[in-house]
């Protein structure tokens, strides 16, 4: 696990700071069955699925601090659930390599759903009297679903961003060998001797 | 090498939950005057001119999408909007014949209007950043103390009073909204006996607020509404002029009224979607200003 490149580096607090003002300055004021989209937590899945644990949670204090900073709001707050979800699905990726098209929509979802569930938790910790409301479970609700229909774009927009800047990855290239015909250490035996022996007709 | 890098791994990890852990409790027991603080507000006037050029720039866009779901409202929002006008053309003839003898009395008597309306000064603002979630109950507007704002200032939208100030810089301001739960104004209803309370938040519910501390013989109905209260008592005053609309009284359960002396109220403006505002600056901000050399 080497150091992020400077490239990288830069790509990333780009990618935090477009995120933000995108967020702050349009999304947050266009409502979707009554309430807003959040780009950052489904930026910083994205983030963590893409670059690993140590990177997403990185990311993830960064992208929470600038938040926090920049809505004059309880700094900390936000760090810390992002740290969560930047962490966790950089472990996803290390540990089940998952290669499903549809991995961002559900780990969209699972960020969404740590960022508000986790939000809520701490505002009663900090001793914010709010009643749980009809309204703020529906909004909840209504934000995971509206996230998870984004996920996939948002996903696919913070790849094509990352990707270039990326280290190769080993087990990326295996995979890509393994869809494109080439040989696999996990294929049959049976499978691999009738390969050699039409090739070697 | 694998042990290294889990060691590095989880140490970086737990780092990043400590300085979050230590800025937000060092932020949550802090004045709103204290070093954490200065360096908030510090980032954030760096930060609003991009927000406002972002804003600006994105303006297309989410006016594209506004404009989308107010059409999709729009539609059952006009029978609803016919029938309030005919009700507000009568009421509109009877209000200037009382405003009339109103004026009248007011001279007779001689009454103190230093806490009107009338004294204060209106700046128009831009909404330039917003807090998706309900739990954040701040909008940040492109308007500072260049433009005459002062802390408490009462700001409208729609009309309506929706929050006042709470941290100023340059060129902009924290407008923080009545649904916030730290929010409370002196409120009240325009039903013949005046009755008067205080309105605080529902928190976690933008869509209501409850006016509270009312006489339990209050004769009030749904439909009401509810105004800024106002008052000046020596060289003590209200922060908001009186007849601020705010709401009206969307549910007068009697029983509700009687135990708790409470009404619920529902806010004139739209506080999850308004994109400006008008802020009321204060009559002695002006005094201030002439004073400068």
């Amino acid at each position: 696990m080497s150091a992020p490149s400077p490239r990288l580096v830069l790509r990333l607090a780009l990618l935090a700071l477009g995120t933000v003002v995108i967020q702050e300055a349009a999304i947050s004021q266009v409502s979707i069955f009554g309430i807003s989209a959040d780009l950052t937590p489904l930026m910083v899945m994205s983030v963590g699925l893409l670059a690993g644990s140590l990177t997403g949670a990185v990311m993830g204090f960064a992208t929470g601090l600038l938040v926090d900073t920049v809505l004059v709001q309880t700094l900390g707050i936000t760090s810390l659930l992002y740290i969560a979800i930047g962490y966790w699905c950089g472990r996803l990726r290390e540990l089940r390599d998952p290669a499903h098209g549809l991995v961002p929509l559900a780990a969209g979802a699972a960020a969404t759903a740590v960022a508000g569930i986790g939000m809520t938790l701490i505002q009663f910790l900090l001793g914010v009297d709010a009643p749980v409301s009809l309204l703020l479970l529906q909004q909840l609700l209504v934000t995971i679903l509206v996230n998870t229909l984004i996920s996939l774009p948002v996903y696919a927009a913070v790849r094509r961003i990352v990707q270039p800047a990326l280290p190769e990855d080993p087990r990326r290239r295996r995979r890509r060998a393994y869809t494109t015909g080439g040989l696999s250490p996990l294929q049959r035996p049976s499978q691999r001797l009738g390969q050699i022996n039409r090739g070697g007709g | 090498m694998h042990d290294k890098q889990v060691r590095r791994r989880r140490a970086v990890l737990a780092l990043l939950v400590v300085v979050s852990l230590i800025l937000l409790t060092a932020y949550f027991g802090e004045s709103p005057q204290s070093p954490l603080h200065n360096v908030q507000r510090g980032i954030v006037q760096v930060f609003s001119p991009v927000q406002a050029g972002a804003s600006k720039v994105l303006s297309p866009v989410r006016d594209v999408a506004n404009w989308v779901s107010d059409t999709l409202r729009a539609k059952s929002n006009v029978d609803k909007l016919r029938k309030q006008n005919r009700e507000l053309t009568a009421q509109l003839a009877t209000l200037k014949t009382e405003q009339q003898q109103n004026a009248q009395l007011t001279a007779e008597v001689g009454l103190d209007q230093t806490i009107g309306v009338r004294n204060y000064h209106p700046v128009g603002a831009n909404v330039i950043g917003r807090d998706p979630s309900l739990w954040y109950q701040q909008v940040e507007v492109d308007s500072g103390s260049g433009e005459g704002i002062a802390l408490n200032d009462p700001v409208l939208a729609d009309g309506a009073l929706v929050g006042d100030v709470t941290a100023v810089d340059a060129s902009v301001s924290i407008v923080t909204l009545i649904t916030d739960h730290d929010y409370a104004v002196a409120a009240q209803v325009t039903n013949t006996a005046g009755d008067q309370g205080i309105l605080a938040p529902s928190v976690g519910n933008p869509n209501q607020l409850l006016l509270q501390e009312l006489p339990a013989r209050a004769q009030i109905s749904v439909g009401q509404q509810v105004v800024t209260a106002g008052f000046k008592s020596g060289n003590l005053t209200s922060l908001y002029p009186p007849g601020l609309p705010i709401g009206t009284v969307s549910s007068a359960n009697p029983n509700q009224l009687y135990n708790n002396n409470e009404v619920q109220v529902a806010p004139t403006a739209d506080l999850r979607h308004f994109s400006s505002v008008q802020i009321l600056t204060r009559p002695h901000a002006a005094n201030v200003r002439a004073q400068l050399p």
